[in-house]
Parts: structure tokens; C-alpha cells; sequence
């Protein structure tokens, strides 16, 4: 019993919570259970049993008394990025130190309003800023997936890492990433789960560690595409203390699965059809158009002829909002602090002692790129490409698409260790299909959609109009359906 | 365009991070990495294009000038390495 309730969906979960097939408390109890056995995968980087306990009961109680939120006694992982209220809250870098919010994000508290329950704090790369979580200060996640006759540890993604290892390995049912140029449908694609990153404004940033503010958006993850809805209901919502936050009612997203797609057109861009693409990237897209079209969607071709330019121009605007963001952490109201000789000296210490290699290299490229001089030739540059690559978007949606279809990553997962040769931009490239979507504010699901030579998962992206995600819910379920879910073959973590 | 050492020096201390000497050439590379990445975005035209300010066409909301939150010194210090007297307190500052 105790391990069958890790493997429920989430939707099974909630309905055998409702019908009182199993408590609130078991089903707290089997996660945490699970979390401790496969701490050797390094995705939890704070458990609070005490918490999940307290608030398992409290959802019994409300089960009993018939007042169960969408979410009751739904156990969850949170990223560390939410700000969790008297819960510590790192962003995974030693800058923050011991940080412990006196508040609690907006969208962890609307899932706390609906029912769901805290098992602990997920690990990830430092500040969000990587693609494979390696760069986190409490070390690298490790992915449940394994290559084929191999036992290498591979990675899970980033920057929501601990997020996407976490739910793949059934250590929670649900759990919250944020994505900035990827960080949710990378690593969703690397470990065969769901991942949608919401329209801009979709999800309030109030309360979630900033990276780069323009780009940044909240969004779950679960192993199947109505997990995810039922998630994203909970989440999204107006907020008047993020003044991006979008003014628009929530629709019930669950209601989207299954939904006919008859009609819809979708369209398939060919500058995604990078130079040097292995087949076995082109074939489950290949699968994925003749899902689409045989549930009755049309496929055209489209061109989105600034996509070359996307990741270019996001490694000069991500940083720059960055350096910006980062300037907060100045070892005097919170988080680590190193003695130095005067102030000026006091804040370059601790900023230096406190912040890792990724992170820095970012600080001082945005730093770079906003300074007098150099503003016009590099950030403004961008920031016109960045409105040259949404009108593409928007010339395609005005055709009548609605909307697109993609490869999620150039590859699979690939080992730790793998990718650290010194060029950063290496590591850039995973990003090459999913930073299109945060440079233009759009909504985008990663759906596994096959398995590479080696076993390993590989994924399907969907981009939608703005406040689209219904359609790609119902786009996704499509491709769910056909592709089969898809789990690590053995419970290696567990023993 | 690329930095040279100095220029690495410079940016280090714009961004009150403390870099060993040592440590320059190496930063040096890096940077250089990327904005050699960059340098794909001298190819796009983009004569006359505006500059993106706000990925969603949203107007900036307005609420009254009001007091929503406060008083709570105790919350606002919890986190501080160092107070004094409800202060937060840093090394000195004025001779």
C-alpha cells in the first residue's frame, strides 16, 4: 500500500483522498517514506515532515467535514525559490544562507489555500541559472533515469532540477519550477514528466526569488498532462502585488483534457529544424505531427525567421536583469555576510564568497552590458531583436496557427559532468528551443513523446497564443495519449 | 568587441564582487564567450524596430497612495547578520 499511493496520478491521488479509500496523512506518509529512501538523488534540499504532517491533518479534518479544497491533501514539492513562510528558502545559493521569509510567496499560498501539502523544498540551479542543475550550492541533482546498460548519473535538467527528479521519481505527486528561458520544460523533457511554463502575467512573481524579471514565470509539473491542469488552476490568478500580474480570470484547465482538437491548426516551424539534428530528435516530432493530424488538427509549415537570434539575445537581457536583481544581496539585511575593512569592501566579499561561478559570470556580463557605453550596442540591440522575434510569433497566430509544435531540447539528458568544457555557450545550446517562447511571453508544454537509443525520454514542445493554455492542454493530452507515459525502468534510488 | 583585463577589473568592482588577480584572464575568456555569441545579433537589421518594454501590451496599474503593509520591525530584521536598537548595522560608513 505504502508504495502504490507514490505512484498514483494526481488526479487518482485527489479522487481516492475524496473517497476515502486512503487518509491524507497515509498519503503523506508513503511520500515521505519514498523522499528518504532516494535522498542519494539530491532533489530535496530541505524535507519538512513536521509541516506535511501538520497540514495532512488538518486536510483529513476538512475531508471529514466535507469542505475539501481542488487540492486537499495533495502532497507536493516546492522549488526553493518560493519564498515558504518560518520554511528556509536558499534560491540553492550560499548567499542566502539561512533565509528564512517572514512571508510566503503568492502562488505557494493559493496552493495552500486549495488543500495541498508541503513535503519539502526542491533543489536548483543556483538562482534558476543553469540548464542541468549543477550549479546549485547544495550539488547536482541526479536524475532517476538511466542510459541503457550504463549506471553514469545523469542529469535531470535545469534549472528546476530537483522539481523534475522529484516527480519522476514519484517523491511527490505534483511540484512548482519556474522558468526563465527553460527551466521547466527542459528538465520536464529530460525526465519524461510534464512541464508548462504559463503565459507571462499568468502566475504572480510576488514572493518567488527574481532572476530576470521580464522573463520569469511560475509554472508545475506532474507526470501526466492533467496533473499539470489541475496544478495550473491552483497557481495562476490575478495578484496586485505583482504589477505584471495579468487581470484575468482562471479557467478550470482540467476541463481542457480530452477536449476535441478538430480543426485547430498547428504549426511546425522550420528553423527548428536545426543543422546537425540527430534523427532520433526529428522523429518523435515527426510522431507527434501525425498524432495531432490524426485527432483531426491541420499541420502547416511556418517560418519564425528570428529564432536564431533568441539565445543570443536572451544571454545579453537574462544577465542583465540579473546583475540588476542580484544587487540586493549585500551581506546587510539578509543572508551571508563577510567581514571586511569598510563597506564597499564588506559587500565585495561577501558578494564574492557568497555567489557561485554560473551566477557571477552573469552578474559581471550584465554588469557589462548596461554599463555606460555599451548599453546601446548590446542590451538595446537586444531588446529590438526581442521585439522582432514576438512579431514573428505574432505573425504566425494572425495566419490563422494556433498553435506550434516543437522539439522541447536538441538531445536527451546527458551525464554529470558532461557539458563543463569552458565555454559557457555549450551549455546555452539546451536552451535553443524553449527560450523563443519566454523571449516573447508565451505559454509552452513539454509532453514526453518517445525514447531516444539509449532509454532515455525525450520531449515534445506546444507554444501558444498568449493565455493559451487551455489549447495546449488539450494539444498535450493528444500527444499523451499517443505516446504513452513513460517511467525509469527500475527503482535503482529506492534501495 | 571584447575586454581586456582592465575592463575585467572595471565590471568587478560596478558589481561589488571581490575577483582575485589571478583570477582575471579567466573571467577574461568567459565574458568573451559570450559576448562573441552575442556579436550573431550585429546581423539582424533592426533599423526603426522598437525596443521590447513590456512583453505583454499591459498598462501599469495604479492604486491609491496608501500604507498596505508595515509595522512589523521584527519580521523586517529576522533575517539581518547584524542589528543594533532596531537598526540594521554596517561597518562605518562616515569618519
Amino acid at each position: 500500500m505504502m508504495t502504490l499511493l507514490t505512484s498514483l496520478t494526481l488526479a487518482e491521488a485527489r479522487d481516492g483522498l475524496r473517497a476515502k479509500k486512503f487518509s491524507a496523512r497515509e498519503l503523506a506518509d508513503a511520500h515521505l517514506a519514498s523522499m528518504e529512501k532516494a535522498r542519494g538523488l539530491n532533489a530535496y534540499v530541505l524535507e519538512t515532515p513536521a509541516r506535511a504532517l501538520e497540514m495532512a491533518k488538518a486536510s483529513d479534518a476538512r475531508i471529514a467535514s466535507g469542505k475539501a479544497g481542488p487540492l486537499e491533501g495533495i502532497p507536493l514539492g516546492i522549488k526553493d525559490l518560493f519564498c515558504t513562510e518560518n520554511i528556509r528558502t536558499t534560491a540553492c545559493s550560499k548567499i542566502l544562507g539561512n533565509f528564512i521569509p517572514p512571508y510566503e510567496s503568492t502562488v505557494t499560498s493559493q496552493l495552500w489555500r486549495d488543500g495541498a501539502v508541503l513535503l519539502g523544498k526542491l533543489n536548483n540551479d543556483e538562482f534558476a541559472m543553469g540548464s542541468s542543475n549543477e550549479t546549485s550550492h547544495f550539488g547536482p541533482v541526479i536524475s532517476p533515469w538511466r542510459r541503457k546498460g550504463s549506471n553514469a548519473p545523469l542529469v535531470p535538467g535545469g534549472s528546476s532540477g530537483g522539481s523534475a527528479s522529484a516527480v519522476a521519481a514519484e517523491l511527490c505527486l505534483g511540484a512548482t519550477g519556474t522558468d526563465t528561458g527553460g527551466s521547466i520544460r527542459q528538465p520536464a523533457a529530460f525526465t519524461g514528466i510534464v512541464g508548462m511554463k504559463p503565459t507571462y502575467g499568468r502566475c504572480s512573481r510576488w514572493g518567488i526569488v527574481a532572476f530576470a524579471s521580464s522573463l520569469d514565470q511560475a509554472g508545475p509539473f506532474a507526470r501526466t498532462v492533467r496533473d499539470t491542469a489541475i496544478l495550473m488552476r491552483s497557481m495562476a490568478g490575478h495578484d496586485p502585488k505583482d504589477s505584471t500580474s495579468a487581470d484575468i480570470a482562471v479557467p478550470d484547465y482540467e476541463k481542457a483534457i480530452g477536449k476535441s482538437v478538430k480543426g485547430m491548426k498547428i504549426g511546425i516551424p522550420r528553423e527548428y529544424r536545426i543543422e546537425g539534428m540527430p534523427d532520433e530528435i526529428d522523429k518523435p516530432w515527426e510522431a507527434g505531427r501525425e498524432w495531432l493530424k490524426a485527432a483531426g488538427a491541420g499541420i502547416v509549415d511556418i517560418s519564425l525567421p528570428h529564432t536564431k537570434y533568441a539565445l543570443p539575445a536572451y544571454y545579453i537581457v537574462a544577465p542583465a536583469e540579473a546583475s540588476s536583481n542580484l544587487a540586493r544581496y549585500d551581506g546587510v539585511r539578509y543572508g551571508l555576510r563577510e567581514q571586511g575593512r569598510d563597506i564597499i569592501d564588506m559587500y565585495e566579499k561577501t558578494r564574492a564568497s557568497g555567489f557561485g561561478h554560473e551566477v557571477t559570470r552573469r552578474v559581471l556580463i550584465g554588469t557589462y552590458v548596461l554599463s555606460a557605453g555599451y548599453y546601446d550596442a548590446y542590451y538595446l540591440r537586444a531588446q529590438k531583436v526581442r521585439t522582432l522575434i514576438k512579431k514573428d510569433f505574432e505573425d504566425a497566430f494572425n495566419q490563422g496557427v494556433d498553435a506550434i509544435l516543437t522539439p522541447a531540447t536538441p538531445s536527451a539528458a546527458f551525464a554529470i559532468g558532461e557539458k563543463s568544457s569552458g565555454d559557457p555557450t555549450e551549455m546555452y545550446l539546451n536552451d535553443i528551443f524553449t527560450v523563443t517562447v519566454n523571449m516573447a511571453g508565451l505559454p509552452g508544454i513539454a509532453v514526453p513523446a518517445g525514447l531516444d537509443h539509449n532509454g532515455l525520454p525525450l520531449g515534445l514542445q506546444l507554444i501558444g497564443k498568449p493565455f493559451g493554455e487551455e489549447e495546449l492542454f488539450s494539444l498535450g493530452s493528444v500527444i499523451e495519449q499517443a505516446a504513452g507515459r513513460f517511467q525509469p525502468r527500475d527503482k535503482w534510488w529506492a534501495v | 568587441m571584447s575586454v581586456d583585463d582592465d575592463t575585467v577589473r572595471r565590471i568587478a568592482r560596478l558589481a561589488r564582487i571581490a575577483v582575485e588577480e589571478k583570477e582575471i584572464p579567466h573571467w577574461r575568456g568567459e565574458i568573451n564567450a559570450v559576448l562573441k555569441f552575442a556579436e550573431q545579433l550585429n546581423e539582424v537589421n533592426v533599423d526603426g524596430v522598437e525596443p521590447m518594454t513590456s512583453v505583454t501590451p499591459m498598462q501599469l496599474p495604479m492604486r491609491e497612495d496608501k500604507v498596505t503593509d508595515g509595522e512589523v520591525p521584527e519580521k523586517v530584521l529576522s533575517n539581518a547578520p547584524q542589528t543594533q536598537d532596531g537598526f540594521y548595522l554596517v561597518p562605518k560608513v562616515v569618519e
